[in-house]
């Protein structure tokens, strides 16, 4: 759990403790399995390279998944996320025998209808790798 | 290059698919997420992508997926996913252009439970040239 310190004020404006994600080749593997989607840029060094890209990279889903788990642990469960979006702008890069972060905070932008509207913003290694992350969410208290 | 008299067109998905608790408990694990008794927002991709994958690259449609990079992702979820549900899916195709020899193609996906819509997913995905 994200341990959000009963931060309690939901008001526009308001921002959200930052929480750090770890991703490895490993989590790469079980996401790939846990998801179905075993594209080999996930999982092969060779083949990433092959195609372009400088290493490994994340699925984007996954990065998602985290930010979602994110979400859920302030929302007070996944059954209060009702609208969740996101652009990939940028990979992350997983390396051999390496965690990279991913590193997310949000702030609350705006309450509509009982429900209250996140701006995420998600880093790795200091690179913005989602673009126009939202979440509306219902908190449970 | 897709087929152009695809777009707009709605097609339905294979048949009916329920979830089962441990691919709910899979998924979670992988986020460490210990409420299992609930899917995670984004699961209903577990069901969507194999089933959009399979449409878009029928050859009435002619989507090149070995070329495809994911740009963007949004859900709405009218209700949340939970083993033992069985859903119905579609994928229509919302929009295309080519954009500097680029495929960009909206794809929107519908879980049905029953006659109730209980998720809707839109993917962008560009056909790199």
């Amino acid at each position: 759990m994200v341990d959000f310190g009963g931060a309690r004020m939901i008001e526009v404006g308001t921002a959200l403790p930052e929480k750090v994600f770890y991703l490895d080749r490993a989590l790469l593997k079980a996401y790939a399995d846990a998801s179905g989607d075993q594209n080999p840029i996930h999982q092969n060094e060779k083949f990433a390279v092959s195609v372009g890209l400088p290493n490994v990279i994340a699925h984007g889903m996954l990065t998602m998944a985290l930010v979602g788990k994110y979400v859920t642990d302030w929302s007070g469960g996944a059954e209060h996320v009702h609208e969740y979006s996101a652009r990939f702008i940028k990979p992350v890069i997983v390396p051999a025998d390496e965690k990279v972060d991913l590193t997310v905070s949000a702030v609350i932008s705006a309450l509509e209808d009982g429900k209250v509207k996140l701006d995420i913003t998600a880093t790795s290694a200091g690179v913005k790798v989602l673009g126009m992350a939202k979440a509306l969410v219902s908190k449970n208290d | 290059m897709l087929n152009p008299d695809s777009v707009g067109r709605t097609f339905p998905g294979s048949d009916a698919i329920t979830v089962s608790q441990n691919e709910i408990d899979a998924f979670c694990t992988v986020l460490g997420e210990t409420d299992t008794s609930i899917a995670p927002p984004t699961f209903s991709i577990r069901i969507t992508l194999e089933q959009s994958q399979a449409i878009l690259s029928n050859p009435d449609v002619g989507l090149d997926w070995t070329r495809v990079v994911h740009g963007d992702q949004r859900f709405q979820i009218f209700s949340p996913i939970k083993a033992g549900d069985t859903f119905g899916c579609s994928s229509t195709i919302e929009s295309y252009k080519v954009a500097a020899g680029n495929e960009i193609v909206t794809v929107r996906s519908d879980l049905h439970k029953g006659s109730e819509l209980a998720v809707s997913s839109w993917s962008t995905l560009v056909v790199r040239a």
